[in-house]
């Protein structure tokens, strides 16, 4: 297949995604209009009359009809305007810039974690299975997942930073001593870094390792698992019989031609691992004060701030679109079977 | 034995034993097997399923299942004990001193690495070639198997390659490092019998040219007789016979060499002689065709007459409608090219020809499971094609015609007992209520296919393939069908289940009166049960008639070919 073919399969894939954006864009509008509580009694304070909550919900827009409303949503949401948010009176664009980093620093990090630990268990316990090390990544990955995050993360804070002392307090992202970083990436590790602060790197990165640990075990159960059985499978199937038959060594056998074959399912599952790990950084975001899009959100609905919901749905709904794009170009490189249509 | 053989054996096999571990405890896959392969010698080894003849292969290479292991007994390859040899040695024997072929040829290379880089990863690994010499050397190998453009093959993944050229590359693969010892483990199962014919040749020349010992592993005794020197016959793990070929074809000492002879269909033979000796049956005369009307009588209908048939299918279309591929648009595929026929009450019908010729959609239309793309089949004068297939299940004639699927396995369900199996259609469609009337004709239909009653209870996966079957033609009988569509019902079973299965098929339509199609890849097979036959290929008829014309007297180059390569066992003296 050339790589012209593949182009504009990938072209024909981003194209694809537009109006499942458009979608989401309507149903969360819908959504948020649905819930219920009236923003303008809450943005008027308890001491409005009806009158003034009237006024207040005319200057928000929200006396209009939905179709109106929709469109003069359609035309800020171009201009990058996502509204502002009620409780923290900032503009909502600039509450997620700031804090969607911060969660994705979080959860790329703890994945990177778990598929450095997860991927080479998976693949030993697959090339011994029965033997002590499938029966102890089996139990350390049912641990992982057993545990809830917030409660692993609170075990990990209680040995680690009271009983011991060696990781810092759960103070957010940074230590008071330190100043963020220019912000160039969003994530303080990799600006740091690329400020040449070796200083404040190290001191954002001790704040991530207790917060990503408690994520990656709670992901490394599913990455084991299917790494485990697509092993399996790969190693079962008839061509690792012909490689063996032509006299490969065990590692190109188990390396090249197992391993590749077997990554093909654990991408598709990482999609899915990604998406649940953005849920659960909720709860892990809470124990650690992490300046997240998880807790922002929490507080957003409780609340009624219409803008804020709006824009975080809205980002995680691009955030899983770009993700899954990504996923189906990385699958069509990897596996030349992927037709047009796959 | 040959003068080849009498030579210091190049592999030699003494008393082997392989034992599996299972859930049920240890099981002997062969045992106490001893044979010799003498320098530049083909050895054909031979049985049925389960004879234990792959695990012999397997325990040579040492490339058993991590269950499997050699319980007792030596191999020794040219002074080697191959069953105390530590693993790298193993390494560097297999590939590059003991290679080996495989069946299921796509599925037997990497999905998704070039198979040139396969063939290459060999080479390097045996140090033979490295970096671009490696590759120039895969493509010269490629070369050698005789694929064309080689260079632009190199490229290739498995999926874009026809099972043949898969197969090649298979064969490129093992000869890379110039064995001395080529197994070929049922080589060509799977694969059409001109493509059988070319790939086997080709093996057996360049094992020629380089002077290679082979092992051919295969159920199929025409093929070894043609391709062998020396054949041992296996049964249960066991070898029951030694012989030259000549000498086992002629003078088999073994009951079940006689028996596996007898079953294996060949020119000149008939139903009732494939039958083992003890079978009651032998005697009888062939069934009857119960021809109603003869093909060419005058004044009488056609049961099924199928006129100007077409199927075509449109290139893959992308998702969205604004977002079609503009530039070369690829012609829609005609499956079956506006193909006609005629079949008469109570006759047998043979549609023959290769993978991809349309013998298989032919049969899906008739069977109104596809829709045509345009043209009529009248099925007792009415056109079945006009009602689409997604409301055929409703229409009156859906229970008078019927089908039998080529695997038995898959087209079971399986979790359902064969009681359900059988009577699940009789439910649907048969107009019977009340359990015990559907019991009751569940196990007359088990009587009418010979299946014994006792086993009415059982899963699919607790019945023999033999037995699978019978489930399956007692499935299509139950609606009392006129029309039996039977799609290579045989292709899965072992010759001596074949022949069996075959004879009920006759009995069945002289005592049902039947009218069958039988579609099939074998020309010895349906000599046997067809009256006429229908050759196909790329969608159109190439030629039709008499099944004795036709093979006797092929109009066509096409069908000469195909009869010419489908392999013949010697015609024995039984």
């Amino acid at each position: 297949m050339g790589g012209f073919v593949r182009g504009r399969m990938i072209a024909r894939r981003i194209i694809q995604a537009l109006p499942v954006l458009f979608g989401v864009v309507l149903v969360t509008f819908l959504l948020t209009r649905a819930l219920p509580g009236d923003p303008a009694a809450y943005f008027a304070g308890p001491a409005a009359d009806a009158k003034s909550i009237a006024q207040i919900r005319e200057s928000l827009g929200l006396d209009r009809p939905l179709p109106e409303q929709f469109w003069l949503y359609l035309k800020d949401l171009a201009t990058g305007d996502l509204g502002v948010s009620i409780s923290t009176g900032q503009p909502v664009m600039a509450e997620l810039a700031r804090r969607l980093p911060a969660s994705l620093e979080l959860t790329l990090g703890a994945l990177l974690i778990s598929l450095a630990i997860a991927v080479p268990m998976g693949v030993l316990a697959a090339t011994r299975p029965g033997r002590p090390i499938d029966h102890f990544c089996r139990i350390l990955a049912t641990a992982g997942v057993s545990l809830p995050t917030f409660f692993t993360g609170l075990a990990l804070l209680f040995i680690f930073y009271y009983l011991l002392g060696w990781a810092p307090a759960p103070i957010g992202r940074l230590d008071f001593a330190y100043l963020p970083p220019d912000p160039v990436t969003g994530f303080y590790v990799i600006d740091a870094l690329l400020a040449g602060d070796t200083e404040t790197a190290v001191a954002a990165f001790s704040q991530l390792i207790l917060p990503m640990a408690t994520l990656a075990l709670f992901t490394l159960a599913p990455i084991t698992r299917m790494t485990r059985g697509a092993m399996l499978q790969a190693l079962g199937s008839d061509f690792i019989r012909t490689a063996k038959a032509a006299g490969l060594s065990r590692r190109k056998i188990i390396g090249r031609y197992a391993f590749q074959n077997a990554m093909l399912p654990v991408v598709t599952t990482l999609g899915m691992v990604f998406s649940f790990t953005l849920g659960a950084n909720v709860l892990v975001e809470k124990v650690f004060a992490w300046p997240g899009i998880g807790s922002f959100a929490v507080e957003a609905l409780v609340v009624s701030d219409y803008a804020a919901v709006q824009g975080f749905v809205l980002s995680m709904a691009l955030l899983f679109v770009c993700l899954n794009l990504a996923i189906d170009i990385l699958y069509t490189l990897i596996d030349p079977r992927v037709s047009i249509d796959g | 034995m040959t003068a080849a053989a009498a030579q210091h054996p190049l592999v030699a096999v003494d008393g082997l034993t392989v034992e599996f571990t299972t859930r049920d405890g240890i099981v002997t896959a062969v045992s106490d097997v001893s044979f010799s392969l003498a320098p530049g010698e083909t050895l054909g080894i031979v049985g049925e399923s389960g004879s234990g003849k792959s695990v012999t292969s397997y325990a040579l290479m040492r490339i058993l299942d991590d269950n499997g292991r050699v319980a007792a007994g030596d191999i020794s390859y040219s002074g080697v004990d191959l069953v105390a040899a530590d693993d790298k040695t193993m390494r560097a024997i297999r590939g590059r001193e003991i290679s080996m072929i495989f069946q299921n040829p796509r599925s037997a290379l990497n999905p998704i690495r070039k198979v040139g880089d396969q063939i290459a990863d060999v080479l390097r690994q045996h140090g033979m070639a490295a970096g671009v010499e490696a590759r120039r050397r895969a493509v010269a190998l490629l070369e050698t198997v005789r694929i064309q453009q080689p260079e632009a093959r190199y490229h290739a993944y498995p999926h874009e390659l026809s099972g043949g050229m898969c197969q090649r590359v298979v064969i490129a693969l093992a000869l890379a490092c110039e064995p001395r010892v080529l197994i070929a483990d049922e080589p060509t199962t799977g694969l059409d019998v001109t493509t059988q014919k070319t790939i086997l040749d080709l093996v057996r020349d360049l094992a020629g040219e380089r002077g290679m010992s082979m092992a051919l592993i295969t159920h199929d005794l025409g093929l070894a007789a043609e391709y062998c020197d020396r054949l041992i016959v296996m049964k249960a793990g066991k070898v029951v016979e030694a012989a030259s070929t000549e000498a086992l074809f002629n003078n088999p000492q073994h009951a079940y060499t006689r028996a596996l002879i007898r079953a294996t269909p060949r020119r000149g033979a008939r139903l009732r002689s494939l039958l083992p000796e003890n079978d009651p049956r032998r005697g009888q005369p062939q069934p009857e065709a119960n021809l109603r009307q003869g093909d060419s009588a005058a004044g009488g209908q056609p049961l099924v007459s199928v006129k100007e048939l077409v199927k075509s299918f449109a290139p893959a279309a992308s998702g969205l409608p604004f977002l079609k591929p503009k530039a070369p648009a690829t012609p829609a595929v005609r499956a079956v090219d506006a193909i006609s026929f005629d079949i008469w009450p109570g006759e047998s019908v043979g549609l023959v020809g290769e993978s991809g010729c349309g013998k298989s959609t032919t049969s899906l239309m008739l069977m109104r499971l596809l829709d045509p793309t345009s043209g009529s089949i009248l099925f007792e004068g009415e056109d079945i094609a006009a009602t689409p297939s997604g409301r055929f299940p409703k229409h009156p004639m859906r229970s008078k015609l019927q089908m039998v699927f080529q695997d038995p396995t898959d087209s079971l369900n399986p979790r359902f007992t064969a009681q359900q199996c059988i009577a699940d259609p009789v439910a649907r469609l048969g107009g019977l209520s009340g359990r015990k009337a559907i019991a009751d004709r569940a196990a007359e239909l088990a009587d009418m296919v010979r299946f014994p009653r006792g086993l009415l209870d059982r899963f699919p996966h607790q019945l023999s393939g033999g037995q699978k079957a019978r489930v399956g033609i007692a499935r299509a009988l139950a609606l009392r069908p006129s029309f039996l569509v039977l799609d290579e019902p045989t292709a899965a079973l072992d010759v001596s289940v074949q022949a069996v299965v075959l004879n009920l098929l006759a009995d069945l339509r002289s005592e049902l009166g039947l009218t069958y199609l039988f579609v099939s890849h074998d020309l010895t097979v349906v000599r046997l049960l067809c009256e006429r036959v229908i050759v196909m290929r790329a969608g159109k008829i190439i030629e039709q008639g008499r099944t004795d014309d036709v093979m006797d007297n092929p109009q066509s180059d096409y069908t000469a070919t195909l009869l010419a390569a489908s392999p013949q066992p010697p015609a024995a003296l039984l």
